[in-house]
């Protein structure tokens, strides 16, 4: 509408998909959510506030994506290395308690990194919060990684013909190495589990959206790279179990990620399909398949074992930035919000639940 | 645990002995003029930087661009033509004749709409909604943010660590990290002026809490030349709204419509109401707003189930290969 003389000073009006090949405006306030950045989805049946994004990105950066992927090595080598405790398999027991310590520290590393003041790291600690799955994480990681490091401890003294400085301390890490091993076996899978409940804890679209099934994915992720892993580490008489959880973890995988696509709402998945992330997701199911049948059937060579762990553990990477970048992604845009948010409002309204709305005539 | 849904006192469920009435604002944007008075007043009461660099953002009048941890008031501008003006009155008469209290009943007298039919201009301030059930707070892992004995969500920059969550956890898109400096808000601003350099931490409205404690009302309400921001005890708000949405109707405004006055909504209802002229998305707010804590029952039912599952597997894993 024109109604000035001065209309034609105006920048362009940042309307519908017109502004698609329009590279003028965009990221021309480079804020680092994005919240300001103009709209690169277009073609919008919707309404929106100048395409500008509804919700706010997690600042989070791919340390937490590093994390997620680490995290669930951790919880599985944890696992295995109970198991192999248990199974008394030396060596499975030693390459796993040492990949869980190593793990965990990079973990715990990342996430500090990532904070905004990375000093006050100690106060994740100052409450248990229940409705927080971020504290309940950090309470779950400490309680592993002191069953994980006491274990490892253990691990490195023998390692090294008893050379740790641990003087008259010896028998009590000797006595306790057993209870350790097995407190970080039982914090292991809530380790590798949680994340999955911080992303879908959110008001991330696909994030949220994914929250009843993710939890699948994450586990049978973190299975599949620690049996890799340990599948690398560990000569293939004793990796057995790894090979199987490996197997396991594949298929838990390959079902959690359909699963979980086909009841997510539909244009809350699309990040997932779409753009980097989906690159990556399709590389990641990829791998999966490669590494599985690789561990199915190859496992016993050791060669091939070790190729086969390799491209479980690259999998399980690519699915935690995959599914990460996606979040970040269906949060810098408003169609992502806004659609899914509309559809089930008219979904109820037309089921005759009018009184839930949160826009009211009165 | 408090409650994670439904209507609530929020400062009672989250163990405030001495609740005092829950405040709140209800902002009627159909008086808006949109001077950013309160964007100012906030910026200076608060102490709060330059939110990024001064740029002309092409979006009307509307350089501010967003809600952000310096961005406690933001106006929105909005430029509609005939056929939106037409939407929006169209949208509002189906939210009314969806068996929601009635529009009174048409009369002989001119209820034609005053304003002019060609174009209109949407000014709305908006600001933090300080949530009956604030995903922000209940993911919060430090206790940074809590609630006040005025139900309304305040965070203690002090204790905050910058972890981010409660930026992923806002269905709003209000909180957000500091990546920039300022200065703190002194809780006493008359003894001293606490100069403390506050980066790094989740930062949003307070509703102005320092002012509140000293019966004062917030800054932007303060400054309001057309009383457009209100302030007041919440449950009066959402009567003054009532009243304010139901002469606006008999007008033959139809598009007016309350946002977050419903109890029953996916938050428990809001502390900052609103009455908007469109769809709540027009103006960047969410249609149908859902506390992602809802679900948390659900969530940790199905990450117990996983996680049970992977031990399941480790254990077939080791059983057979004994």
């Amino acid at each position: 509408m024109t109604t000035s003389e001065f209309d034609s000073l105006r920048p362009p009006e940042p309307t519908g998909g017109k502004r698609r090949r329009n590279g003028k405006g965009k990221g021309r306030r480079a804020v680092a959510d994005g919240s300001r950045e103009m709209p690169m989805v277009p073609e919008a049946e919707f309404s929106s506030y100048y395409g500008r994004p509804v919700v706010k990105p997690a600042p989070w950066g791919h340390e937490v994506a590093a994390y997620l992927f680490l995290g669930g090595v951790a919880g599985g080598s944890g696992l295995l290395a109970a198991g192999a405790q248990l199974t008394g398999r030396t060596k499975l027991r030693r390459n796993a308690r040492l990949s869980a310590l190593v793990a965990v520290i990079l973990s715990a590393a990342a996430l500090v990194k990532d904070l905004g003041r990375p000093e006050r790291f100690v106060n994740m600690l100052r409450t248990i919060k229940l409705t927080s799955p971020m504290s309940l994480g950090s309470w779950i990681l400490s309680s592993f990684s002191a069953g994980a490091g006491i274990a490892a401890a253990a691990e490195i003294d023998r390692m090294t013909g008893e050379r740790l400085p641990l003087g008259p301390l010896r028998p009590v890490l000797r006595a306790v190495e057993g209870p350790a091993g097995l407190e970080a076996g039982l914090f292991a899978p809530p380790l590798a589990v949680y994340t999955a409940v911080l992303l879908g804890d959110t008001a991330t679209p696909t994030w949220n959206a994914a929250h009843e099934d993710l939890p699948f994915v994450f586990v049978s992720s973190a299975s599949l790279a620690a049996s890799g892993l340990a599948m690398i580490t560990t000569p293939v008489a004793e990796a057995g179990p790894a090979r199987k959880l490996a197997v396991l973890g594949v298929l838990g995988d390959l079902t959690a990620m359909k699963v979980m696509e086909r009841r997510m709402d539909p244009v809350a998945a699309e990040p997932l399909h779409h753009g980097d992330p989906g690159r990556l997701l399709r590389w990641s199911e990829r791998l999966v398949i490669v590494g599985g049948l690789g561990a199915l059937f190859g496992g016993r060579h050791r060669g091939a074992a070790a190729l086969s762990g390799l491209a479980l553990m690259t999998a399980s990477a690519l699915t935690r930035f995959g599914v990460f970048e996606a979040g970040k992604e269906s949060a810098r845009h408003p169609r992502y919000t806004i659609e899914p948010q509309r559809r089930r409002l008219a979904a109820r309204r037309a089921a005759g639940i009018t009184d839930d709305s949160i826009t009211t005539a009165g | 645990m408090g409650q994670l849904t439904g209507p609530t006192d929020p400062a009672a469920d989250a163990g405030w002995g001495d609740v005092k009435p829950r405040k709140g604002f209800f902002t009627d944007t159909s008086i808006c003029i949109g001077c950013k008075a309160c964007e100012v007043a906030c910026k200076e009461w608060n102490r709060n930087p330059r939110d990024g660099d001064l740029e002309l953002l092409g979006s009307s009048y509307d350089n501010t661009g967003a809600l952000g941890a310096s961005t406690w008031r933001h106006v929105a501008f909005i430029e509609q033509g005939k056929d939106r003006i037409e939407a929006a009155r169209e949208s509002g008469r189906a939210l009314i004749d969806l068996g929601m209290p009635a529009v009174p009943a048409p009369s002989d007298t001119d209820t034609r709409p005053p304003d002019t039919p060609e174009f209109r201009w949407l000014m709305s301030s908006d600001v933090c909604k300080h949530c009956t059930h604030a995903g922000c707070l209940d993911v919060c892992p430090t206790g940074a943010l809590f609630r006040t004995e005025f139900g309304t969500v305040v965070v203690q920059h002090d204790v905050c660590n910058g972890c981010g969550t409660c930026v992923a956890g806002c269905p709003f898109g209000v909180v957000e990290r500091r990546s920039d400096g300022t200065y703190a808000t002194s809780e006493r601003q008359s003894d001293r002026l606490a100069h403390e350099f506050v980066t790094g931490v989740a930062q949003k409205c307070t509703l102005c809490y320092d002012r509140l404690v000293e019966d004062e009302i917030p800054a932007c309400a303060k400054t309001c030349p057309t009383t457009s921001i209100k302030f007041g005890n919440h449950d009066e708000l959402v009567e003054r709204a009532k009243e304010r949405v139901a002469e606006l109707h008999a007008q033959g405004r139809t598009e007016a419509r309350l946002y977050g006055a419903n109890e029953h909504d996916g938050v428990g209802g809001i502390g900052s109401i609103f009455l908007l002229l469109d769809e709540p998305e027009v103006y960047g707010l969410p249609p149908d707003p859902r506390v992602c804590t809802a679900d948390l029952p659900t969530m940790f039912k199905r990450a117990g189930l996983a996680a049970a599952g992977m031990f399941g597997a480790a254990a077939v894993a080791f059983w057979r290969s004994r």
